[in-house]
């Protein structure tokens, strides 16, 4: 029995997002709906749960102005779906993926479920190949590679935004033509967006983007949405299109916060201050359709961006996203401070895919033992840092003094680049010879001796 | 087809109401939809029958049919397990990969053994003879790594009356017709079982030996007995991942479950292409011969998450009764606690702590009490020893799954989070971690490698823990300001740390480090420990090669020599 096409006058009950519709029998779980207000507006919504005699209904869009009598559901008869095609790209749509660009619709040439379906662990394709950021703190210490999702963990007031434009625009896979961005604004206050639409635009990175525009003042519910429209855009170019695909969510922190409003509102048992105790599920049905398939040529690639709250890594967002993702990429107000721009901590940030992406004919030989010797030298300067604040830094010893200097060095020349500057991965790994020099080749033991040989007489 | 046992009445997330015109039993299969998913009773009420199903359930409504199996869901067990790639509810992932395609689809069956395999069976018994459960009638090579003997499952006994001969067999060919007085049973090489009911065995008997992992911290410091249990707890980035994997290729067991419950799919895909191709350093054959997979990914069904720790535990267990030493990994049982939730909050069951149900202590120990050392039916002995690892929130180890996981488990090993930041693998702590250090093991140790051992892991414990308490004065004071005996030590503890703890998992030597290399290693640094410091006494300086100390891991036999 189809369910599609069927349309219910009048609602029992609704409270908020929820909606409670009775009379209608063998409404399919899951399915997707269309709320036509009493106002006249439409918005779309999904069966959340449903019984002999009617539904609960969650509802994607505001229902302030819905009256119970003259409202009409109607039922699509199938799950919540996104056109994709080609036509998508250079296109900006709404957090519910309506244009939102003033263009009329792209055409499209299949509508998909916007819930996605699992990778099948056997199918997938472990990733390892590398993707160029041209920012020197993210390829060298922390390399991204294709099929990879790593988040940008950041706090309010740090330059996380200029970091993901700047990746954005400067985003490449080395011999790789097709290479596209998609970018969705979760709950972004609307003068946030409009500088990542006006930098698309400015940079000409517009042609081979997709943006999602959900913004602060939209609807909370919608947020549940767009990602998921988002990701099934970015499956059909990376899957069915060849496309090396890039997703930059932002803020997920702004997802979670909504969904935690939607499921108190459903009347669930909360767990963690107040999150649903499915987050980490629901947070992997996200970030678990980054990947590569055995056989297909494209790669959905994933930067989520979430904002700490109070600079919390502890908070179950970050934590959760944590131990989804592969990695995490850490600002430090720290560092910000102390005027370095991408203010990334070297230590608290990882790439867990990183060892197999890089080297020989993937990045450069010296990449995995100059990374490995940056992380030790780094470490010895945060302990001769610690030691300096407590003793002062005249009863330190000469080796402890000598990483202060390479640590000022390395935060001034490596991790330090301009907003609009691209450095290639040959580039970064020459600047961090050139700041390795500053200490005695005796500290340098996780450099093989043959590599030493031949940086150190060259620079 | 079959007439539906019911129609559903009512679906929310995994949990499918129906009423139903037959009677269903508690923890039966269940069929759901047209698409027949499978699903489970987990609970019954007058004509109603609530139905757990083990797969997406969108699209499901009011009205669509149920099916009874008259079974209860259960585990396929028999040859063609190891090597395989398997869901939460054992569905065959790569055979459904050639099937369906790319992405994981509902309602395919395919069954879990392949059918159409043939297995090379030799009979060990003959017609007449008497048998029991347990009794071995015959073998095959699973693997060039492992013989699978075929066994009378449990609830079979009587005289054989005829038995296949030596030759190819299909895994449902009859191998066997057993008169058991009333009625003629015949045996074919699958068995099933029911995964949440522990199988039989003979007797429990105690551990007599460590589980071996090559891994220094953990078999000198931290030993694991052979049908033991132990809990990894570690937030994100502390590297639980490489140490399981280590775990995986190096531990002594003969058959390695790795059960990936709500864990990341490339990590999962790093398993699958990497693992198999890892040499087993004793038979030198691949790992995939003597391993088996779990995966259910955190974006697979909750519910197929939930069963997947026991779906894992029976097929130990089946290895177990076969006579071998098994080592079930569990990653992580974090994942599986909150799947419990989820389901739990979706029955409307009132919760416990932080929103786990009341019987979460309980379903734990259902499933670490399973682990242990046994004599089989049979006579002959198995073990199947248990690692979990737990994803604490926020690293927090006073969290419900950790705690409760701390009573059922005697070894406790805790990954450190600044280890791991200055990238020292296995970040093990020394200070956090314990292990309940049996007499066995103590025995097993002194003679098989060195009398001395428990005497120099007490010795290394106490100079770990003075080297902590100056890196404490030092921290105040700056090393400098100490004695110099406080600075030695202090230099030796890093070194220690370089040259004992740390172990490079991508080095070749340094991978693995056999029992009798672990007690050197000790020796040799406690005795730098004793020059340095009778030689400091004596007012003279240390003179310890640090630097040598630490490259003797990494050494081979030929360049110590």
């Amino acid at each position: 029995m189809t369910t599609a096409g069927l349309e219910r006058r009048g609602l029992q009950e609704l409270r908020g997002p929820l909606a409670f519709v009775e009379g209608v029998a063998g409404i399919a779980f899951h399915d997707g709906v269309d709320l036509v207000g009493s106002d006249g507006q439409v918005r779309p919504g999904r069966v959340l749960s449903t019984n002999e005699r009617g539904a609960v209904i969650e509802v994607f869009g505001v229902t302030d102005g819905v009256a119970l009598e003259q409202s009409r559901i109607r039922f699509h008869g199938r799950p919540l779906r996104f056109g994709v095609g080609p036509e998508l790209l250079g296109r900006v749509f709404d957090g519910l993926g309506r244009p939102r660009d003033g263009l009329p619709p792209p055409s499209t040439v299949e509508l998909r479920p916007i819930e996605g379906s699992p990778i099948n662990p056997c199918r997938r394709e472990y990733p390892r190949d590398f993707l160029e950021t041209g920012i020197s703190a993210i390829d060298a210490l922390n390399s991204v590679v294709l099929g990879q999702k790593i988040p940008i963990f950041t706090e309010s007031g740090l330059a996380h935004d200029d970091l993901a434009m700047q990746i954005i625009r400067q985003a490449r896979a080395p011999g790789v033509e097709k290479f596209a961005i998609v970018f969705a604004a979760l709950g972004l206050p609307r003068e946030t967006a409009d500088r990542y639409l006006e930098d698309f635009r400015a940079s000409g990175s517009r042609g081979r983007l997709i943006a999602f525009l959900n913004l602060a003042g939209d609807p909370t519910s919608e947020r549940l949405i767009t990602p998921r429209c988002a990701l099934t855009a970015a499956e059909y170019l990376a899957f069915d299109a060849g496309y090396h695909v890039l997703v930059v969510l932002h803020d997920i922190t702004n997802y979670g916060e909504a969904l935690r409003e939607i499921s108190a509102a459903r009347g669930e048992v909360p767990s963690r201050k107040g999150y649903p105790g499915y987050l980490y599920s629901d947070l992997a049905s996200l970030f678990e359709r980054a990947g590569r398939i055995t056989g297909r040529p494209g790669s959905l690639t994933q930067i989520p961006i979430v904002t700490l709250p109070s600079g919390d890594l502890s908070h179950p967002i970050p934590d959760l996203t944590g131990y989804v993702t592969e990695g995490q990429i850490v600002l430090d107000p720290e560092i910000a401070r102390r005027g370095a721009y991408p203010p990334v901590a070297v230590l608290s940030s990882l790439s867990r895919l990183m060892s197999d992406g890089i080297g020989a004919g993937r990045t450069r030989d010296d990449h995995p033992d100059v990374a490995k010797q940056l992380y030790a030298a780094v470490a010895r300067v945060e302990r001769a840092r610690g030691l300096a604040s407590i003793i002062g830094e005249d009863e330190l010893t000469e080796t402890e003094r000598t990483y202060l200097r390479f640590g000022e060095r390395f935060e001034r020349e490596l991790l330090a680049q301009q907003t609009n500057e691209t450095r290639s991965i040959g580039d970064t790994l020459d600047i961090a010879w050139r700041v390795l020099a500053e200490l005695p080749r005796s500290e340098l033991t996780r450099v093989r001796s043959a590599l030493l040989d031949q940086h150190r007489g060259a620079s | 087809m079959t007439a539906p046992a019911g129609r559903i009445t009512e679906i929310s997330g995994w949990t499918v109401r129906a009423r139903t015109e037959q009677a269903l039993s508690l923890r039966e299969m269940t069929l759901v939809g047209e698409e027949r998913l499978i699903g489970e009773v987990v609970a019954l009420d007058h004509r109603d029958a609530v139905v757990q199903v083990y797969e997406e359930t969108a699209g499901i409504a009011p009205g669509d049919p149920i099916f009874a199996t008259g079974e209860p869901l259960s585990i396929e067990l028999g040859p063609g397990l190891l090597g395989g790639i398997f869901d939460g509810v054992q569905r065959p992932l790569s055979a459904l990969a050639q099937t369906e395609g790319d992405f994981m689809a509902r309602g395919s069956r395919v069954p879990p053994l392949d059918r159409d395999r043939l297995w090379d069976f030799q009979p060990q018994i003959a017609a007449g003879a008497e048998v029991v459960p347990g009794t071995i009638l015959g073998r095959v090579a699973e693997t060039q790594a492992l013989l699978h003997p075929i066994a009378v499952p449990a609830g079979v006994s009587g005289r054989v009356l005829t038995i296949a001969g030596a030759g190819p067999r299909k895994i449902m060919d009859p191998i066997a017709e057993i008169d058991g007085g009333r009625e003629v049973r015949v045996l074919t090489m699958l068995q099933r079982w029911r995964a949440r009911v522990p199988r039989p065995f003979g007797a429990r008997i105690p551990s007599d030996a460590p589980l071996i992992t090559g891994q220094r911290v953990l078999d000198t410091f931290f030993p694991l007995a052979r049908g033991g249990t132990a809990a990894m707890p570690g937030g994100f980035g502390t590297g639980k991942t490489i140490t399981q994997h280590q775990l995986c290729r190096w531990a002594e067991a003969d058959v390695i479950i790795f059960v990936g419950c709500g864990e990341r799919g490339n990590e999962i895909t790093e398993l699958v292409r990497k693992l198999p191709q890892l040499a087993d350093p004793r038979t030198k054959r691949m790992l995939a011969e003597r391993s088996i997979l779990i995966a259910n990914t955190s974006n697979m069904p909750v519910s197929a998450r939930e069963a997947s720790l026991f779906t894992g535990i029976t097929i130990g267990e089946y290895y177990r009764d076969l006579g071998y030493h098994v080592l079930l990994l569990a990653d992580s049982i974090s994942r599986w606690a909150e799947a419990l939730r989820e389901i739990s909050g979706r029955l409307g069951e009132m919760p416990a702590e932080e929103g786990y149900p009341p019987y979460l202590s309980s379903a734990l120990a259902s499933f670490y009490e399973r682990a242990g050392c046994v004599t089989t039916l049979s006579g002959s002995k198995g073990s199947l020893t248990v690692i979990t690892a737990i994803s604490p929130p926020a690293g927090d180890l006073t969290e419900p799954v950790t705690r409760h996981a701390q009573r059922f488990v005697r070894t406790f090993w805790t990954l450190d989070r600044q280890l791991a930041a200055a990238r020292v693998f296995p970040a093990i702590s020394t200070r956090a971690s314990y292990s309940e250090v049996g007499e066995a093991i103590v025995r097993w140790w002194q003679s098989n490698v060195s009398e001395r051992w428990p005497e120099l892991r007490r010795e290394a414990m106490a100079f770990l823990e003075e080297a902590a308490r100056c890196e404490e004065t030092a921290r105040l004071v700056g090393i400098d300001s100490l004695p110099e005996r406080e600075q030695f030590i202090l230099h030796l503890a890093d070194a220690f740390q370089e040259g004992f703890l740390q172990q490079n998992a991508y080095d070749e030597i340094d991978s693995y480090c056999a029992p009798a290399r672990q007690v050197d290693l000790l020796q040799r640094f406690l005795q730098a420990r004793d020059e340095g410091v009778q030689r400091i006494d004596a007012g003279e300086a240390p003179n310890i090669d640090f630097a040598a100390l630490q490259r003797m891991k990494s050494e081979t036999a030929e360049d110590r020599s």
